[in-house]
């Protein structure tokens, strides 16, 4: 093993680009890449066999339709999270094996970049495509709107995230990626440590896909304040629109700041500037202070949609109004400003004086109050209600039992002299694993198994669902007690070889668990598949409301049409569609209208590609290409604002049509 | 016990599990069973905190699985309220449980933040032994390299790399400081860690009540050989100490002068244990100062010529002297490419030492609000005169 190369030298066309980025002398890359080319091919051949070009071209990627983009998210999230698990296999395997004078089977360089990637995409490509796709598909339906407020920009910020996703991959087979971990800080993310393309390819993608984010952030926030049906003031949205709105007003407020953070690296790195240098005056702890800035409200984007995901789902399985409404709304509003309060806390020890360290230890504690209350609220929802154990309630109380305890590690770990010994070890791996496993995921999982029959309009299959559970479950604390118990005894994290034989049990442990969730992953996609096979059999008969559902979007049809709602429903009360359905609502069956909807375009996916192209240019220092795609950008931005065929209207006839195919629906469900 | 009981029971009867989780310390979790002071209040704490939280903790999740198991779909015994959805008593204790938790565990955290402060000197050395007013702390310097440790003893004229050797029941104050990027010094069995920055200082202070080997490593990820930097860590009897240090001095290694510092800093990794003597008294200060290679304008120089006015339009080309990451990197770039840009300039200024004298150990009684005249009867002398010189407790 030899200390890495020095950077590559920069030619005038293809800039520090050579056959040598090519990670041919990586068996592991090889027989990936021979993998997924062959696995591309199958699909393109596929989809040219089946004619699918023009369904795919018109139907979804130029759509401009909430529902689809959402799906189209969360699919990409999807395709990620293996991605993103594939690393964490990875790391598994090598922390079992590298012991007693072992290597293992990663080099430090592969080993590196692995625990980099594992951290960038399992937050920016796997977290937020899901969080944002879930946000996108369910806010215009619970608030009773057609669409979003911007549609082609909701498409445009779909295909950003994808590009900057796709960038990040390329770097899998075209040079490196980032050997920094997931914050890159400098000075190790300098030009001087770090001279080749890794840390480029992490600036890039994540820029590409933070302008995406952005976007879709400021979309939903005008989506949310200004398309709410007549009735629906803030305090009777439901409390998943709330938590949405929140996690928006985070991400517009935070993602600038990581935007201009890696800007000034950027600088740094492309034309010898001095910000985050260790000497002409540069400071790398202002680094670390901007973006734990963004980082630690990032935490609050990912999760507090999810918290409007369990109220939506403890409140509808328990059959009853959730408990403390209002109480759990100030909660959201408290998290949401406190969450800018606590950044310090990610490094007590970097020699902040005491009081320092207090104040944002406290700060950090001070969280816990409306998340406890939080807590409590869920479980007054189930006291004296009639809990149905379907899938998303069973994520429910799993995350509830689990959640607990990531909660009581993290108030643990915001003590600063508890800090001090407990700092990047893995016990800290093990709790925000447990807070973001334990609440994201499970979210997740908990909204895929609520909301799929209202995107499909047939439920998801519960045999393989409560496998995957129980692999989850189980698979989860087995990976990660023995990280806590790892943490107490002193082991940091990102280590690639250990001296001490005694720790390897526990990875080996650690490993078994990881399988365990494969297993639980692989019985999701089985759980799928095969509901997607016995789609007839596991159909929704009740015509778009299986779960006696409460909230505005189970008062159309699964999947809803592209206009989801024939008539702007008029809101009474917090639970709408369960107060519809009290109240007796008659849905109106005649008098529709013609309907005013936006166009698809393609602009969005042609700019994104610009950018993409853009990126590699500027990874790569191709100058001449860089010119080129980033005048091809504004170009067609300038170009599509002449675009004038940006909307059309639903005849009221096609109106009819579909309206009166779901009278007879019901009728014949009744 | 019956095996008919509902889950519930069964899954408290996990807890005892927990309390016995100390126990585990005879295989190994050194952060809950260390050899030092520091560390081992930093111990007690988390073990305090977690059955703080678990007060609260345990009943939330006996409740969720009790409520869930009560009031499942099946039992139509169970009463059910589909309406009922405030209670405004109840929302007065969910709301301030969680907060009164809070208001315990936030005054032991503001306290034990400032007794356990890594810059404070120690007061004792172990429970209810102070340290008495003469007694000096040991000085050892740290410099985190690519990728190991160098540790400098002033006092006793030497050097090693990858060896710290203490003395068991003397204070120790270490300056930390890194030649590249940042790391983390960590020795869990002594206290707990703080990062190590180039350009800059940090302190910490810790101190061993049992003689042992033990290991330290960076904490925090430095790069490429970053899994190597780890390093022997021996509490010695005063005796055997003084022995190691004469060992040490008279290694063939020589003297650590700064041409072999500068060699040294050079990326290497498993650097096996070096030992140097070490007579140049300002080495730390240098390398804190980013000007251990010769020509190198010191940072303290720099800021003092900037705080003055700088050097106007001189100093806009003349940076070669200035410039430190450039050409100490990893030998990644190509330093004749980088200094036809700059002129170089020879720089003699002595190095001004970082080193400022420590603040009084702290008097723990003021922070447990000793001393403060009772709110019943009010003692403005007491206020004024607080109890510093009690002894610790």
């Amino acid at each position: 093993m030899t200390i890495p190369h020095p950077a590559p030298e920069t030619g005038p066309i293809l800039g520090k680009l050579s056959l040598e980025a090519l990670p041919l002398h990586e068996p592991i890359l090889v027989i990936t890449f021979i993998g997924v080319v062959l696995g591309g091919i199958a699909v393109l051949g596929l989809i040219t066999k089946f004619r699918l070009w023009g369904y795919l071209w018109t139907e979804w990627f130029t759509t401009v339709d909430h529902k689809r983009i959402g799906i189209m998210y969360m699919i990409l999230g999807l395709i990620m999270f293996l991605r993103g698990f594939a690393d964490a296999i990875m790391m598994r395997l090598q922390q079992a094996m590298a012991f007693g004078g072992s290597e293992g089977y990663l080099t430090p360089h592969h080993y590196d970049q692995v625990f980099t990637a594992h951290g960038v995409i399992m937050i920016f490509f796997v977290a937020m495509p899901f969080i944002t796709g879930l946000m996108n598909y369910v806010v215009p339906l619970q608030i009773g709107a057609r669409d979003v407020s911007f549609p082609f920009l909701n498409n445009f910020s779909f295909w950003m995230t994808t590009a900057g996703a796709v960038l990040t991959m390329v770097s899998l087979f075209i040079g490196e990626y980032a050997q920094t971990g997931w914050l890159a800080y400098p000075p190790l993310s300098g030009i001087a440590y770090s001279p080749n393309v890794g840390v480029d390819y992490y600036i890039w993608g994540l820029q590409i896909a933070g302008v995406g984010t952005t976007l879709s952030g400021i979309n939903l926030i005008v989506t949310i304040l200004k398309l709410r049906a007549p009735g629906m003031g803030l305090m009777k949205m439901p409390v998943f629109t709330w938590t949405s709105l929140c996690a928006n007003i985070l991400i517009v407020a935070s993602f600038p700041i990581l935007t201009a953070t890696l800007v000034l690296l950027t600088l740094d790195r492309y034309v010898g500037t001095n910000f985050f240098t260790n000497d002409l005056g540069g400071s790398p702890m202002m680094y670390v202070n901007l973006i734990w800035i963004w980082g630690h409200p990032e935490v609050y984007i990912l999760v507090l949609p999810l918290f409007g995901v369990f109220s939506e789902v403890t409140s509808t399985f328990s059959g009853k109004r959730l408990f403390g409404y209002t109480s759990m709304v100030y909660a959201t509003i408290c998290i949401t400003i406190l969450s800018y309060l606590v950044w310090l806390h990610h490094f007590f020890t970097m020699g902040s004086g005491a009081s320092v360290n207090s104040f944002f230890g406290i700060t950090t504690m001070v969280i816990s109050i409306p998340t406890g209350a939080k807590l409590f609220n869920w479980l007054f929802t189930m006291y004296r209600g009639r809990i149905r154990f379907e899938l998303p309630m069973m994520w429910t109380v799993a995350f509830m039992l689990t959640f607990v305890i990531g909660g009581m590690t993290g108030v643990l770990l915001a003590v600063p002299p508890a800090d001090f010994v407990l700092h990047n070890s893995l016990f800290l791996i093990a709790h925000f694993h447990n807070v973001i496993i334990g609440g994201v995921l499970f979210g997740l999982f908990a909204a895929i198994n609520y909301w799929w029959p209202k995107a499909f309009g047939y439920k998801l299959d519960v045999f393989w669902g409560k496998i995957s559970f129980w692999c989850w479950v189980v698979g989860f604390w087995v990976a990660f007690t023995p990280l806590y118990i790892l943490g107490l005894m002193g082991v940091t994290r990102r280590m690639r070889v250990f001296d001490d034989p005694s720790l390897q049990i526990w990875f080996v442990i650690a490993g078994i668990g990881a399988l365990i969730v494969a297993a639980g992953i692989g019985a999701m996609l089985v759980q799928f598949a095969v509901s997607i096979w016995r789609r007839k059999e596991l159909r929704d008969e009740t015509g778009g409301d299986p779960w006696d559902g409460r909230t505005l979007e189970w008062a159309t049809s699964s999947p809803p049409p592209d206009y989801n709602f024939a008539f702007t429903p008029v809101i009474h009360d917090l639970d709408a569609w369960y107060d519809m359905k009290t109240r007796g609502h008659q849905r109106p069956v005649d008098g529709y209208r013609d309907i005013h909807m936006p166009s698809n375009t393609g602009t969005g996916m042609i700019l994104s590609g610009f950018c993409l192209v853009m990126g590699f240019a500027l990874v790569w220092h191709i100058w001449w290409l860089v010119a080129l795609s980033f005048a091809a950008t504004i170009v067609g931005a300038i170009y599509h604002t002449f675009n004038y065929k940006r909307d059309f209207d639903i005849p009221a006839a096609t109106v009819t049509a579909v309206e009166e195919a779901r009278t007879r629906q019901l009728a014949a469900g009744a | 016990m019956p095996s008919n009981l509902p889950r519930f029971p069964a899954r408290l009867r996990l807890l005892p599990l927990l309390a016995a989780l100390p126990l585990l310390s005879g295989c190994g979790l050194v952060v809950l069973d260390p050899a030092g002071d520091v560390a081992r209040q930093q111990g007690d704490l988390i073990v305090l905190s977690t059955v703080l939280m678990l007060l609260i903790i345990v009943p939330v999740m006996a409740l969720t699985i009790f409520f869930a198991w009560k009031y499942r779909a099946s039992n139509k015994e169970a009463t059910y309220k589909p309406d009922w959805d405030h209670s405004t008593q109840l929302e007065l204790v969910i709301w301030s449980a969680p907060l009164l938790i809070i208001i315990c565990l936030g005054a032991v955290t503001w306290v034990a933040t400032h007794l356990l402060d890594p810059y404070r000197p120690l007061a004792r050395t172990a429970p209810g032994k102070p340290v008495a007013a003469e007694v000096k702390p040991l000085d050892v310097q740290v410099v985190a390299l690519d990728w190991k440790w160098l540790f400098i003893y002033p006092e006793q004229g030497v050097a090693t790399v990858n060896e710290l050797a203490l003395p068991v029941d003397r204070p120790i104050r270490f300056r930390i400081s890194s030649s590249s990027v940042m790391n983390s010094f960590y020795v869990p069995a002594l206290a707990g860690q703080i990062y190590a920055m180039p350009g800059m200082e940090t302190k910490l202070h810790g101190v061993f009540d049992k003689t042992g080997e033990f290991e330290g490593f960076s904490a925090n990820y430095s790069g490429w050989g970053f899994s190597n930097m780890r390093f022997a860590v021996k509490s010695l009897p005063a005796g055997e100490f003084d022995k190691w240090v004469a060992t040490a001095k008279a290694s063939a290694e020589g003297d650590l002068s700064r041409d072999t510092y500068l060699k040294l800093e050079k990326p290497t990794h498993k650097e096996p244990v070096r030992r140097f003597a070490a007579s140049d008294p300002q080495l730390f200060d240098a390398v804190v100062n980013m000007c251990v290679e010769p020509g190198k304008m010191c940072m303290h120089d720099m800021m003092s010529l900037d705080a003055a006015g700088g050097a106007g339009i001189a100093g806009i080309g003349n940076v070669r002297q200035v410039t430190y990451d450039k050409f100490a990197a990893r030998g990644t770039v190509d330093a004749a490419r980088w200094s036809m840009r700059y002129v170089a300039a020879a720089c003699s200024s002595p190095v001004m030492s970082n080193d400022r004298p420590d603040a009084k150990p702290v008097a723990p009684a003021m922070l447990k609000g000793e001393g403060l005249p009772h709110p019943s009867k009010p003692e403005r002398t007491a206020l004024r005169a607080p109890a510093a010189d009690r002894p610790l407790s």
